[in-house]
Order: structure tokens, then sequence, then C-alpha cells
């Protein structure tokens, strides 16, 4: 168990191991698997695929049935009929503005990610590659907020936020997100900017490069991988935040879907198929995002005591 | 202090944003806690710490207190558990194995309040599809189906289930990692000496995979302890008090009752049990060691 930033080598480690271990694998299954346990495994593997997609499956086959098929009693497993038409129709329901929470959604958490990475990526550069007083401290208090999530100070920032007068706007959560993915991102980027030998700066600063041309224009290709990671995560995050957005964003249209959904719940007669066709609309795009960046999912401080 | 200058418009902006968005709320929150907060917002002065003996003494706050700590161990000891299993498997080679890995994702990026509203629609009684599903398999004799959402302690329970669901992904792509640092010499010998699939697993893959479990069950502990999506959805909408915990009643006296001096002493004590626990992960998994 060794510590975050000797994750200097994690990144590597954490990408290299799939390719690495595909190779040894496929020796693996030719020689010395007995086809019983290998069948035994794939059967074990279907169920697991199964039963991990099967709410997602049960949505999406519900976002195509029509109001009351969803509502009959003894329901249907599939849809009789597909209603492609649910997906045009769902953004006028009258429970609440789905079309303003999409576009909230999506700008609280773009404008969370890029404040995100404007703040994150020179404190991690700059943590990984001087030393200077203070800096343990800073560093401790990146992992203390890693471990704070907005759900537990959600009464102190609802006062400071009409103080301050930005209650129920869309800079507060972008704030919000912004601070709470913060940690993790300088993490990860932290320990990719670690793993570049110094020698690497130093041979760009005889050359004659500054300090920000050396990271904008030698460190930034090399550390990409963990960029990527950062914002992803932050992105997936902000877009998935529920408990601060819900007593935050006070009015309708400034809420996110995630919050937007919930009102469907215990109403007389809930549009289920609409509440999944938003829920397929929203699901689909980060779940890409998180397989893009799989072999990194593992990330800055877990990877780093993980080894 | 020269270099701190020097480093400053580096990490400054990173500082600001703690200290505006993290540290000045925590202090806002603790200020709060011991003062008269109307229902509209004014300070009516410090009640020392009444705010929090008027919590305590909250005639359901002890059960949800003991509900707390019933969904944060059984949840985190579940997904513990589902977690060793699935990342063992994963770490088996076997055609598919990339579409098994890649679905394991699926909950982790989705929004918990979708995931648990899926769930929430197919108990409904008449027309949810696991209802039905259980009466079609005959473990239920009425097409009603059993109340599931509408009994505090059935919904508190598939909440629990939800909660491992979601925790799942993460538990298990960290367990992964963790099986991937156990060098192979160490499993072939205990084979060669002959030491069947199960002992080689207790004895000594286990044991080496210290550092990646107690990391994730810190992580999840907190993650569980902070939940409040999966039981608002589930159990948000039973009258009374007996499916909630304490982030669910820091919601209620925030949202419902309109008492933020209440709400925030219940969220310095919820702060509190946080602080503790990072307390205790630093000092087992010292992540500032060699920075």
């Amino acid at each position: 168990m060794a510590a975050v930033t000797e994750s200097g080598t994690v990144p590597r480690k954490a990408t290299r191991p799939t390719s690495g271990d595909r190779k040894r694998v496929r020796k693996y299954t030719a020689d010395q698997v007995p086809i019983g346990s290998l069948l035994l495994r794939m059967l074990t593997g279907l169920v697991v695929f199964v039963v991990f997609l099967l709410p997602y499956l049960i949505m999406f086959f519900g976002s195509v049935k029509t109001k009351s098929e969803i509502r009959s009693v003894d329901p249907t497993y599939f849809p009789t009929e597909w209603h492609w038409e649910n997906y045009a129709t769902m953004w006028s329901t009258p429970e609440t503005p789905l079309l303003q929470n999409l576009i909230s959604t999506l700008v609280i958490s773009l404008c969370a990610t890029l404040l995100v990475l404007a703040v994150a990526l020179p404190a991690a550069y700059y943590t990984a590659r001087f030393r200077f007083r203070g800096r343990l401290v800073f560093l401790f208090l990146v992992i203390v907020t890693q471990m704070v999530q907005p759900a537990v100070l959600t009464s102190g920032l609802f006062r400071q936020f009409i103080a301050v007068g930005i209650l129920d706007t869309w800079a507060a959560m972008i704030l919000v997100n912004a601070a709470f993915n913060l940690s993790f991102a300088t993490w990860i980027m932290h320990s990719f900017f670690a793993a570049i030998p110094k020698e690497v700066d130093e041979a760009a600063q005889i050359d004659g490069a500054g300090t920000f041309t050396v990271l904008t224009k030698i460190n930034l290709p090399l550390v990409w991988p963990g960029i990527v990671t950062a914002v992803v995560f932050t992105f997936v995050a902000s877009w998935n935040e529920f408990a601060a957005s819900l007593v935050l964003l006070t009015t309708a249209g400034n809420q996110p879907l995630s919050v937007a959904l919930t009102k469907f719940v215990g109403q007389y007669e809930t549009s289920w198929h609409y509440v999944f066709g938003v829920s397929v609309v929203a699901i689909v795009p980060v779940v890409i995002l998180f397989m893009a960046i799989e072999k990194r999912l593992v990330g800055g401080l877990v990877a780093g005591s993980v080894k | 202090v020269k270099d701190l200058l020097k480093a400053l418009p580096w990490i400054g902006p990173a500082v600001a944003l703690i200290a505006a968005v993290v540290l000045f709320p925590v202090g806002l929150m603790f200020w709060n806690s011991t003062r008269d907060i109307s229902q509209s917002g004014v300070d009516d002065g410090g009640v020392g710490l009444a705010n929090f003996a008027t919590v305590v003494g909250f005639q359901y706050f002890w059960p949800i207190l003991g509900r707390t700590v019933v969904w944060v161990t059984v949840v985190v000891g579940l997904t513990l558990i589902g977690s060793l299993a699935l990342a063992a498997l994963l770490n088996k080679a076997f055609p598919g194995r990339r579409l098994v890995r890649m679905a394991v994702i699926v909950p982790w990026a989705s929004s918990v309040v979708m995931t648990t509203l899926v769930v929430h629609y197919g108990l409904e009684p008449y027309f949810g599809i696991i209802n039905s599903f259980l009466v079609d398999v005959g473990l239920i004799d009425t097409p009603e189906g059993y109340g599931w959402t509408r009994h505090a302690g059935t919904a508190f329970a598939w909440a629990m289930a939800v909660a491992v669901f979601v925790s799942l992904p993460f538990t298990t792509y960290t367990i992964l990692a963790g099986l991937q640092t156990v060098p192979g010499e160490t499993v072939e010998a205990a084979r060669i000496d002959g030491a069947g699939g199960l002992r080689t697993y207790f004895s000594v893959v286990l044991p080496q995979l210290r550092g990646a479990v107690s990391v994730a069950v810190l992580i999840n502990i907190i993650n569980v302890f902070n939940s409040l999506p999966i039981l608002r959805v589930m159990t948000g909408s039973i009258p009374g008090y007996d499916a909630d915990t304490v982030m669910t009643m820091i919601f209620k006296y925030l949202q419902n009752q309109r008492q933020i001096d209440l709400a925030s002493a219940l969220s310095v004590i919820a702060f509190l049990v946080v602080i503790a626990i990072v307390a205790i992960y630093v000092r087992v998994v010292r992540p500032l060691e060699e920075v």
C-alpha cells in the first residue's frame, strides 16, 4: 500500500494491465483452463451482464410504451408497439419543464467541468513539479475535501448563497460541482504530472522555454489521458448531482434532470414512459463517456493506495 | 514564504474555491447551528446548544441514528462481499469478459435517481414490472402484489438493495485494480503446494487485497452515509419517520419544515461523523506518505 503520489507510476500501471492481461489470457484459455470451468465463467458472466443491464432495459422498453400500456394491470415485459414518438412528445409534460431541465443540466455540468480544469490543472502541475512551503498543507486540504460531499454542507451553502444573492442560479451549482470535484481532478492530474521525468522539463528549460511554455508545449500532451479522466469524472458527477441541487435550485426551470424527475413520483397518474424516455436520454451519453475511460476509472486516490 | 508567493498564482484559485465553497459553509453551518433562525430566514440570536438538544431530543432521533448504522453496515457489507465475488470473476479469462466489464460500469455512470426510479416503478402495485414478475413466478399470490413502496420497512429494504447495486461497480473496479497487483507466482506456488481454489483465494489472494479493500470500504462508508437520492425516491412519500436516516432527516428539516437551525445542528453531527471516518482513513491509508 503506497502513497498516492507515488502513483507517479499509477497511470501507466492502470492502463497497462489490460493489454498485457489480454495477451496472457489468450494463452491461458487455449492451454490450461478446462472447457467446463470456462463455460461456467461464461454463464456467470452472462448472468452478471443481464443483472447489471436489467434496470436500464426496463427503462428503455418502458420509454417506448404508451401510457396505457405502461400503467396496465398485468404489465407487458416488452412493448407491444414501439412508440418512438414518445421521445418527441415527452418534453412537453405538465410536471416539469423537461427541456429547460436538460439545458440546465448541460450548462451546469459543462461550466463546472471547465472551471475545474482551469483551477485544478495549474495546481496539479505546480504541486507535482515544485516543492514549496505549504505544499503538504494544500495537498492535505485537497484530500479532505474529496471526502466531504455537498449533501452534508447543504444547509451551510443554502444560507451562504442567500447572503451572496446567487441562490437558485446556475452559478451556485457550477461553483458547488466545481469545488467538490476539484480534489479528484487535482489528484489524478497530479499523478500524471509526477510520472513525467523532471529531465524532460529541464531539457526544455535549457533550450530557453519558460515555466508556462514547458507546461503547455511539453507536459500537456503527456498528461492528456489524466486530463480526459478528470474531465469525464467531473462532467458525469455534475451531470448526476442531486442533493445540493435539490435545495439550492428552487425554480423548476433551473433544476437539473435528476431533481426534476423525482417530481413524477407520487403523482396520481405518473407518466412513467416519459420518465424513462428522459432517463435514457440522460444516461446514454454519460455511460459512453465512462466506457471511454474504462481503463482509468480507478484513479487518483484509490489507485495510489491500491498498489 | 517567498516560494509560497511564487506558488500562489498556480494554487491560489484552487485554494480560493475550496475556501469559499467548502470551508466557509462548514463554518457558517457550525455558526447557524447555535442560532435561532426563523422559517423566513431571520436570525433571532444565539441559543447555545439548544438546537442540538432539540435534534437529539426528537422522539425519532435514536431510531433514525440506529437505522443509519444499519443502512451503512448492511449496504457496505453486502457491497464488499458482492464486489469480491464479481472482481474474482472479472479477473478470470473468458470470452465476452470485456462486455461484462462494460455492463458493470453502467450503474456507476448512470444517475442514481434514475436507477432508483425504475425500481420504484417496478415495485408499484398492479402495474409494476418487478411486482408482476414476482407474481408470475409465484412468489406473490395477488396481482395487486405487496405494497413494497407503501410500507416503510420494505421500502427501506429495497432502498438498501438499490444502494448495493449502485455501489458495486466502483468497489468491484477498485478490487480488480488490487487483484492485478497480486503476483501470479504466489498463486502458482499455493497451487503447487496443493491448495484448492478457495483455499488459495482466502489465504493467499485476499490478504494481498487489504489495501484495495480498506480504501473501497472507507470511501463506500462515506458515500453510503451521505446518500440521499435512493431513500428520497424510495421512501420519501411515506409519511412519518420510520424509513429515515440522518441524511434524509437533514433534508426534511431543511425542506419540509424550513428549520435551517435544526438542519444545521444535525448536519454538524453528520459532518463530525464524516470527519471521524476521514481521520481513520488518513491513518489507515496514509495518503500523504511520500508525496
